[in-house]
């Protein structure tokens, strides 16, 4: 059942630094020492202020970066200016960076946090209740409606050129505070500690609107992959 | 085990979470409703729809980093180690 492997799977590492394209594991393997080992140089000349070396750092992380506040804010100027903010953000607290941590992870944690914060200063558009995109049930605690199942698992629907976007679309119609657990968690792979400080709510807040955010987006897909399709 | 129940006990199902009598519980519902088996099934491609929406991080980056925004960081940096 490759869909619940996929929901249980394994963390990737979400901001991988490898500029070289997938490699065998063996390959992978040998490399990564010699990344270690650059990273380190690098950290050692950041510290240093070696503007030589920031100027790399920004070319070599922008467009991975803008990759990452794209998908948490939707838009890119607000993915720009936070792009901006979490360089500045890195430049400020370089010499705060934990050694034997990934500068890679760092700098996703980052980026993050400075598309939270400015979706934070956004005004907030209408949006449609949670509560019309849960399951609803009986009183006797049945299913208020049958439930067809769908007739495409999600790798057969991912062939679909199309289905990406409608997802992204489906998305995107969350009310906020869910729509950004479903990004912080399933796209962008935090764990649940870490987006509950990074949202600045509990570790149980994070899981309720995880789990709320999974639901109300099955009910927005519900009518396109049973076949009744509206796109 | 009531169908309400079930699907708020989902994602601690899929994680591994439920303490074995939870686990049978909802395994029993499981193997008698199937508006549940469905709900389930649906939920499970959600999950997994939903981590592929998105160009993942191993994919090929765009092959030009948007220069505008580096010279405006690089700038940016400038002025903030002259204050």
């Amino acid at each position: 059942m490759s869909a619940l492997a996929l929901a249980d799977g394994t963390r990737r590492d979400k901001y991988s630094t490898s500029s070289l394209g997938k490699g065998t594991d063996a390959e992978e393997q040998s490399a990564r020492p010699r990344r270690e080992d650059d990273e380190a140089a690098l950290l050692i000349r950041l510290r240093a202020g070696d503007e030589v070396a920031f100027a790399q750092l920004v070319r070599a992380r922008t467009s991975r970066m803008l990759m990452v506040a794209r998908r948490i804010l939707g838009n890119e100027e607000d993915a720009r200016d936070a792009v901006q903010e979490a360089f500045l953000s890195v430049f400020r607290s370089i010499d705060g960076f934990a050694e034997g941590a990934r500068l890679s992870t760092w700098l996703h944690r980052i980026v993050v946090n400075a598309a939270l914060m400015k979706l934070r200063s956004r005004r907030r558009r209408p949006e449609e209740s949670i509560d019309d995109l849960l399951p609803q049930f009986a009183e006797d605690g049945h299913h208020a409606q049958s439930v067809s199942p769908w007739k495409d698992t999600a790798e057969v629907a991912l062939q679909r050129h199309e289905t990406r976007a409608l997802v992204r679309k489906c998305i995107d119609r969350l009310p906020e505070i869910y729509r950004t657990v479903l990004l912080l968690r399933d796209i962008e792979e935090l764990d649940t500690e870490e987006a509950a400080q990074l949202l600045r709510i509990s570790a149980n807040a994070v899981k309720i609107r995880l789990h709320r955010a999974r639901q109300a987006l099955r009910t927005l897909l519900d009518p396109h992959f049973r076949g009744q399709c509206k796109m | 085990m009531t169908c309400r129940e079930f699907v708020a006990f989902i994602m601690d199902y899929l994680a591994g979470a439920l303490s074995v009598s939870e686990r049978q519980d909802f395994e029993e519902h499981l193997a008698e409703c199937e508006d549940c088996v469905a709900y389930l099934q649906n939920y499970q491609t959600t999950v997994a729809l939903g981590k592929a929406a998105f160009p993942a991080s191993d994919e090929p980056l765009p092959a030009d980093v948007p220069e505008q925004l580096v010279q405006a960081i690089l700038a940016a940096r400038r002025h903030q180690h002259c204050t």
